[in-house]
């Protein structure tokens, strides 16, 4: 078993942290959703909270590990132009090479129609990912700002809440596509 | 006895609800606008890259990484300075949740559009 250092950054961008984003952004769904009088006791909610706000913090600095990884060490590989103007690099290929990176390969439309996954779905991921960590930060701000008190103020609640899906759902849009394009254009 | 051990007797303090009132949803207003704002930076600068061949040049801060060193960059930066200001402004101020919030998805909603493919492509040069 072995990965070269490109294959490891790349599951520890998508793989590792993104595991990591989805299980903080679970629990502090739950958290955030069942925060509600009457769901909780007194003692409950000190305990919630504090899970609330490591939660809400773990998800946000994950955000930002994910999207600065990506965008600093694995993106500048995939966008290497080593196939040359007309990508005759990439010519007869069927996976990215030495010769052809994954953006080339996919643009080359060298082995079928590819090249709508550079520019529509890459050109979407590598923008939208970097509204989930700014959303993420403002919402574990929020959630510490208030701690406790944070049930008796339900219509922040409902706000961070929704913020928070929003998050989730700007990385979701980035994490698919990442998955998709590597599975078609590995990084190697 | 610690304001804790009052909430557990089910008792709401007077230093609580000091603590209530002395929690204006300003600061977090201001947290909430500031990604807005970033997201919103973000979207324009990824709109007017596609617009503009040297635009995008300027925004090529880190040869490998390209104009999306720029953007993100820029984007960042204006989170942050959107954040300290609206900080500051909003410190003792309690705005609507609900107005804020919704100001908040525009924003977002804004900056979201601007970084899709098939809306900032309608401004690449033919």
């Amino acid at each position: 078993m072995n990965l070269t250092d490109r294959e490891a950054w790349t599951v520890i961008h998508g793989m590792v942290l993104g595991a990591a984003f989805l299980l903080a952004f679970g629990g502090g769904m739950a958290g955030l959703w069942s925060l509600k009088p009457g769901l909780v006791t007194a003692t409950g909610i000190v305990e919630r909270t504090r899970r609330l706000v490591i939660g809400t913090w773990a998800m946000a600095i994950v955000a930002w590990a994910t999207v600065i990884t990506g965008t600093w060490i694995v993106y500048p590989w995939y966008r290497e132009k080593l196939a040359g103007d007309d990508l005759t690099g990439c010519a007869g290929a069927t996976l990215p090479s030495a010769t052809c990176s994954a953006r080339d390969f996919l643009t080359s439309n060298a082995s079928g129609d590819t090249a709508s996954w550079h520019t529509f779905g890459m050109e979407w991921k590598e923008h939208i990912a970097w509204i989930a960590p700014m959303l993420a930060t403002a919402v574990a701000f929020g959630v510490s700002y208030y701690g406790r008190d944070l049930i008796k103020h339900q219509g922040v609640r409902r706000a961070l809440m929704w913020t928070f899906i929003a998050a989730f759902a700007t990385a979701g849009v980035a994490g698919v596509f990442g998955a998709f394009i590597n599975k078609v254009a590995p990084i190697r | 006895m610690s304001d804790e051990t009052m909430t557990d007797m089910g008792t709401e303090s007077t230093a609580e609800r000091a603590v209530e009132r002395a929690r204006p949803f300003g600061p977090v207003a201001a947290a909430l606008l500031a990604a807005g704002i970033g997201s919103l930076v973000l979207g324009i600068l990824t709109t007017i890259a596609e617009a503009s061949a040297s635009f995008a040049d300027a925004l090529a801060l880190n040869d490998r990484v390209g104009p999306l060193s720029g953007k993100t960059i820029y984007a960042v930066a204006a989170w942050v300075v959107a954040w300290i200001i609206l900080g500051i402004a909003l410190r003792r101020k309690d705005p609507s949740p609900g107005g804020m919030f919704t100001l908040t998805a525009i924003l977002v909603l804004l900056g979201f559009l601007g970084t899709l493919p098939t809306f900032f492509e309608k401004f690449a040069p033919e």
